[in-house]
């Protein structure tokens, strides 16, 4: 059994992944990196410029206003999805022939390609034939998503919390279904209101996917980007230009991919940082 | 893909880190678990990545600040490291 653990031959086994993982993450990544470095001006030609990007990047109004604009999307549809998606994991129910149709129901909008979500929205919310443009309109409320940045705001974060609520549905779900029923029946007992029993059965046993769930929709929503560039394509005006619009507008609007590369790995590295601050405090919170 | 000397040489030294924490585990095995100052389970490995994560943001937070040369953020960047290294 010991010789088995310390067997080193088994590190052939892992040559695949790494090779892998070398050819889709490291080497894009170490590209970066050396664009971050320098300026080109196409045909392979390269020029050393050293810190000129990064300090370019860290000192722009446009880069601090889409990272500004960012931070109040992720956190805005994590405060609406994250209490809703437990909420109505909370109202679906256990048992009998309605859970199947309520999960389906749950899943379709997680089903749906994530440009043909943009479009629809932008369809559905258009003033003069959308439904919901239309509709708003006809009630008296002025609202043109393509002309009014908080019609716009408001129609990003309608569609995100349609889009990706059911994740937290369904996540929360499967936390919920996991609770064995004796520590419903022991509640039953003590007389625990219902309050009592989410607040100190359901809640912290659904701590764990809870985490999962919440780091999941930051790490989508601080990189959102096919459902926005279709439906308000970053406007209007920079409205909704969040941090995965204004990259690609740098990188391929532009071509300017010494400061593009710079903001990538600036972008990356607030993400890894804020990934990891968030999964060491919950942790933390667990162990205790 | 463009290299130039600089950059090979910081992935170089990443390399040397991770073989470097390699001979470490070999010498002295189980990473070292312990609670430090933060209250955070760390091992050898994740003190590595605490170092540099905090190293990469004092250098952007310095160039942004101060701007070159980033002789200060280095030494701050050492400084963290040990800290990490003997308290975290």
């Amino acid at each position: 059994m010991i010789n088995k653990t310390i067997k080193q031959s088994a590190w052939f086994f892992v040559i695949p992944v790494i090779l892998l993982v070398a050819f889709n993450a490291l080497i894009p990544l170490m590209t970066v990196v050396n664009y971050a470095f320098q300026e080109t001006f196409g045909d392979n030609v390269f020029f050393w410029e050293g810190l000129t990007w990064f300090e370019q990047v860290l000192n722009s109004d446009r880069f601090h206003d889409a990272f500004l604009r960012q931070i109040m999307f992720t956190s805005v549809i994590l405060l609406i999805e994250v209490p809703l998606g437990v909420a109505i994991a909370l109202c679906m129910p256990r048992k009998g022939p309605w859970v199947s149709v309520c999960l389906v129901l749950m899943a379709l909008p997680l089903l749906i390609p994530w440009n043909v979500v943009g479009a629809m929205w932008n369809i559905f919310a258009l003033p003069d034939i959308g439904l919901l443009g239309y509709s708003l309109n006809s009630m008296g409320i002025d609202y043109n998503f393509t002309q009014q940045p908080i019609s716009a705001w408001a129609t990003t974060i309608l569609m995100d919390v349609w889009h990706w609520t059911s994740l937290v549905v369904l996540l929360a779900y499967a936390g919920l279904s996991a609770i064995p029923e004796a520590y419903y029946q022991a509640a039953r007992i003590d007389g625990a209101s219902k309050w009592a029993v989410f607040r100190w059965i359901q809640l912290p046993k659904m701590k764990r996917v809870l985490t999962i769930a919440i780091l999941l929709r930051f790490m989508d929503s601080f990189m959102i980007y096919t459902e926005l560039i279709v439906l308000t394509g970053g406007g209007p005006g920079n409205s909704t230009t969040l941090l995965s619009i204004d990259l690609v507008k740098l990188a391929l609007g532009q071509f300017d991919l010494g400061p593009a590369a710079a903001m990538s790995l600036i972008y990356f590295f607030i993400v890894l940082l804020i990934c990891w601050v968030f999964y060491t405090v919950m942790m933390k919170n667990e162990q205790q | 893909m463009a290299w130039t000397w600089p950059t090979a040489g910081f992935f170089i030294f990443l390399l040397l880190c991770i073989v470097s924490m390699g001979i470490w585990e070999k010498f002295s095995p189980g990473g070292g678990p312990r609670r430090g100052v933060f209250g955070i389970d760390t091992t050898r490995g994740d003190r590595l990545f605490i170092s540099l994560l905090g190293s990469i943001f004092i250098f952007l937070a310095w160039l942004w600040v101060f701007s070159t040369p980033l002789w200060g953020a280095l030494a701050l960047s050492i400084v963290w490291t040990l800290f990490v290294f003997l308290r975290v």
